[in-house]
C-alpha cells in the first residue's frame, strides 16, 4: 500500500511556540495507545487543504515512551508550497487527521560511546525525541543548538534546564557561532555525530568532520527537501496509460495521486527511495532534487524520484 | 528467579502433545493439513517471494501473527535442553538490549491478543504482569528494567517462543545480525554469524547472488515499516523430526542421512519448512526475523494428493546446486523414487492449500 500503514488521529492540542513555530499534539481517535517509535523517526501528515491533498513529513519530537500522543513542531514557511501554512492557519484541536506509521531515516547508532548532536533552527525536533530516549536508557550525549535569536530558539529553555551540562546554545543575532573544530576535537573515540538543520549547516558540519578524519560511518544527517516549485510539465505514465500535467506548486508524485494513479512512497522528501521510478523515455532534462539516486544514476536519466524531482523538455515517459 | 516449567499433558484439554524431537522421536502432526506446505507450483527457484504477514486462513499456521500449535510445550522443553548444553546458542550484543525489549513486547502482546485462553498481559504503566499458562509461568516485571527478569529480555521471551529469531541492527545502509537464538535451525549457527552483515551471512547461498536476489531483498527490507510485517518461506530436508540440526552438533545428526531406505523413507524423511516473518521494531528501529520451523514426514505429506504430486516434481527437477546446498543431494534420487509412486502425472492446482 502506498505510504504503508496509517494511524487515525485527532488533534488534541495546538501550541504557539514562537513567532514561526507551532506545536501539534495528536492522539488516536479510538483512545488506543499509539505505536512506540525510535528517536529520529518522522511521520507523514496527510492534509486536505480545501480539496488539495498535501502530505508532509515531520520529525516526531515527543517522548517515544509516551504512547498517549505524538507531537510535531511545524515552522511556518511563507514562501513554501502551502503545507506549513495550512498547518498553521487551519489545523485546530478536535480535527481528525491521518498520519503514517513512524519511519526512521535518522536513527541513533546504539553502539556509539557518545552521541554528538548539532541542530540548526527547527532541526532540533528529531533530537528532542532522541534525547528523551537516551535519558531513559542512559546514553551519553552533547547537543549544540544554533537559532537565529533567543526568541526563535524553540525548546531551548526546556533542554537547558533538563540537561544544563550537555546543551550549548548559540544565537545568530549575537554573532555566536559553534566552534566546530574544537567541539569535534574533544570527543572520545566511538562518538557518533548527528546533524539536522539547513543545507549549508549540514554541509559545513559534515565536510569539517570529514576533513578532520572522522569515519564516514560515524556521520549522520537528516535533511528533508520540500518538493520545490517550478514550471509546469507533462509526463506520460506508461503502465497506467495516462498523460498528466504537473502544476507549478505540485510534485510529480502529487500529480499522479491526483490522477488516481497508485504510486509507492514513504518520506516524500527525496530520502527514502520508496518512490523510485524507471524512466522509459527522456527527451529533455530531469531536474533531480533527491538524496537517493547516486550522481551516476542521476546523470544516466534512467530513474526519477517523483516526490521531489521535476522535468524540463519535450517528452518524459515513466514506468508507473 | 528462574524459568522452570513442567509439562502436565492432561491440562488444556490434551491440546499440547507430549512428544520428543530427539532420541525416541515421537513428534508427529495430529492434522497434516495444517502443515504450511511451501510450494505453490510444481517447480522451485530462489526468489525474494515476500508477502504481507497478515492473518490468514482459519485452522492453518497463518491464522494468527504468531502460530502457537500443539508442539509448543514440547518445543520449549527441547529448547531448554539445547540451551543447557550450549548457552552460546542465544546471544545478544550489548547495543541490542532495547531491540530485545521490543521483541518481548511484540510477542507478549500478540500472544495475549490471539490466545487469551493461554496467555495474558496486564500493564500498569511500566509495571507488567505476564501469565503463560501452558508453561506455568507467572511474572511481574518492570518493562525496560532488566534487573526484574530472570534472563535478559530477549532470552526470557525466546524461552517461551517457538522459532529461531535473529535481531538485525540497521546501520551503514545494511542489516547486522547482532542478536539471535537458534535451537531449531537448518544447519546454521548464531555463534558463527553474530555480528555479520546481510551480505556476509548470505554469502554461502548458491545461485541467488547471480540473480541479484540479495541486493533486492536488502533494499526491500531496509524499507520495512513498523506495523507492516512481511513473510516468506524457506525449506529443506531433515532425517527424523530433529529440531536442532546445528553445525555445532553435525557429527551427532549428520550420519543419520545414511540410514534412509525405501522402506523407512515415509516415516524418517521429513520436509522441513521455515515460515519466516520480519518485523520492524519500534524503539530500536531494528528488524526482528522469526524463522519458525515446521516438520512433516513424507508419509504424512502424501496423505494430501496435491502435495504428494507436487513434492515429487519439485524434488525431481531441483537444480543440483540447491539440493547440495540444502544437504540432501545424497538421498535425492531415493526421495524421487519413493515419491514417484504418489504422482500419477495429473495436473495440480495453483497455490499452497489442499484442493478439498
Amino acid at each position: 500500500m502506498s505510504g504503508g500503514a496509517k494511524l487515525q488521529v485527532r488533534v488534541a492540542e495546538v501550541v504557539e511556540v514562537n513567532d514561526l513555530v507551532k506545536r501539534f499534539r495528536f492522539v488516536s481517535r479510538d483512545g488506543s495507545l499509539l505505536p512506540a517509535f525510535s528517536g529520529g523517526a518522522h511521520t507523514v501528515v496527510e492534509m486536505d487543504d480545501h480539496g488539495v491533498r498535501r502530505l508532509n513529513p515531520y520529525s516526531l519530537m515527543s517522548d517515544a515512551e509516551d504512547r498517549s500522543g505524538y507531537e510535531i513542531s511545524v515552522r511556518r514557511d511563507d514562501q513554501g508550497r502551502g503545507g506549513s501554512l495550512y498547518m498553521h492557519r487551519h489545523v485546530v484541536p478536535g480535527m481528525e487527521m491521518t498520519l503514517s506509521y513512524p519511519v526512521n531515516l535518522f536513527p541513533l547508532d546504539n553502539r556509539a560511546r557518545k552521541h554528538l548532536m548539532i541542530a540548526g533552527g527547527i532541526g532540533i525536533t528529531p533530537f528532542l525525541a532522541q534525547i528523551a530516549q537516551l535519558t531513559h536508557f542512559g546514553g551519553r550525549f552533547e547537543l549544540h543548538y544554533a537559532a537565529r535569536s533567543k526568541a526563535l530558539g524553540a525548546y531551548m529553555d526546556r533542554l537547558t534546564s533538563a540537561h544544563p551540562d550537555r546543551v550549548h546554545c548559540y544565537f545568530d543575532d549575537q554573532k555566536q557561532v559553534i566552534d566546530l573544530e574544537k567541539v569535534l576535537e574533544n570527543q572520545p573515540i566511538g562518538t557518533h555525530l548527528y546533524v539536522c538543520g539547513p543545507k549549508g549547516m549540514i554541509n559545513w558540519v559534515l565536510s569539517t568532520a570529514e576533513a578532520m578524519g572522522w569515519p564516514k560511518q560515524a556521520l549522520h544527517h537528516e535533511e528533508f527537501l520540500a518538493p520545490g516549485t517550478g514550471l509546469p510539465f507533462t509526463v506520460e505514465l506508461a503502465a497506467s496509460g495516462k498523460t498528466i500535467t504537473v502544476g507549478p506548486t505540485q510534485s510529480l508524485l502529487e500529480a499522479m495521486e491526483a490522477a488516481g494513479v497508485e504510486a509507492p512512497y514513504l518520506c516524500r522528501g527525496g530520502a527514502c527511495g520508496q518512490c523510485e521510478t524507471v524512466v522509459r523515455k527522456c527527451d529533455g532534462t530531469i531536474l533531480h532534487r533527491d538524496h537517493w539516486l547516486t550522481p551516476e544514476e542521476q546523470a544516466a536519466n534512467t530513474k526519477i524520484m517523483p516526490c521531489v524531482s521535476r522535468f524540463e523538455g519535450k517528452t518524459l515517459v515513466i514506468d508507473r | 528467579m528462574s524459568l522452570d516449567f513442567k509439562f502436565a499433558p492432561d491440562d488444556f484439554g490434551g491440546f499440547f502433545r507430549d512428544e520428543t524431537f530427539r532420541d525416541t522421536f515421537t513428534y508427529r502432526n495430529s492434522d497434516p493439513r495444517r502443515f504450511p506446505f511451501p510450494f505453490d507450483r510444481d517447480d522451485y527457484m530462489y526468489s525474494v517471494n515476500m508477502e504481507p504477514h497478515v492473518p490468514g486462513r482459519k485452522g492453518t499456521a497463518f491464522e494468527h501473527m504468531l502460530d502457537v500449535d500443539e508442539h509448543y510445550i514440547a518445543e520449549m522443553i527441547d529448547r531448554a535442553k539445547v540451551l543447557a548444553e550450549d548457552p552460546l546458542r542465544c546471544q545478544s550484543l550489548p547495543h541490542m538490549t532495547l531491540a530485545g525489549w521490543d521483541t518481548l513486547e511484540l510477542i507478549m502482546e500478540a500472544k495475549a491478543r490471539d490466545y487469551p485462553q493461554w496467555f495474558s498481559l496486564t500493564k500498569d504503566g511500566n509495571r507488567w504482569h505476564w501469565v503463560n499458562r501452558p508453561l506455568g509461568i507467572e511474572q511481574s516485571f518492570t518493562f525496560l528494567d532488566e534487573s526484574t527478569l530472570p534472563y535478559p529480555p530477549f532470552e526470557y521471551i525466546m524461552r517461551q517462543t517457538q522459532g529461531d529469531w535473529t535481531l538485525q541492527d540497521e546501520r551503514d545502509g545494511t542489516l547486522w545480525m547482532d542478536a539471535g537464538i537458534a535451537t531449531s535451525q537448518a544447519d546454521w549457527s548464531v555463534d558463527f554469524d553474530v555480528g555479520m552483515n546481510f551480505h556476509e551471512w548470505h554469502a554461502p547461498v548458491p545461485l541467488a547472488h547471480e540473480k541479484g536476489v540479495f541486493d533486492r531483498a536488502l533494499k526491500f527490507l531496509l524499507k520495512l515499516q513498523h506495523g507492516a510485517p512481511v513473510r516468506r518461506f524457506n525449506w529443506t530436508m531433515t532425517v527424523n523430526p530433529l529440531l536442532d540440526t546445528a553445525p555445532e552438533t553435525y557429527p551427532k545428526w549428520g550420519p543419520s542421512k545414511t540410514t534412509i531406505t525405501q522402506e523407512n523413507m515415509g516415516k524418517k524423511q521429513h520436509l522441513r519448512v521455515e515460515l519466516q516473518s520480519l518485523y520492524r521494531l519500534p524503539r530500536s528501529n531494528a528488524i526482528a526475523f522469526d524463522i519458525r520451523c515446521y516438520l512433516c514426514s513424507f508419509e504424512q505429506i502424501v496423505t494430501v494428493p496435491k502435495w504428494a504430486r507436487r513434492l515429487h516434481r519439485v524434488i525431481r527437477d531441483l537444480p543440483v546446486e540447491l539440493a547440495t546446498y540444502k544437504g540432501f543431494i545424497r538421498n535425492r534420487d531415493a526421495m524421487v523414487e519413493w515419491l514417484s509412486q504418489y504422482d500419477d502425472g495429473a495436473p495440480t492446482s495453483p497455490g499452497w492449500f489442499p484442493d478439498d
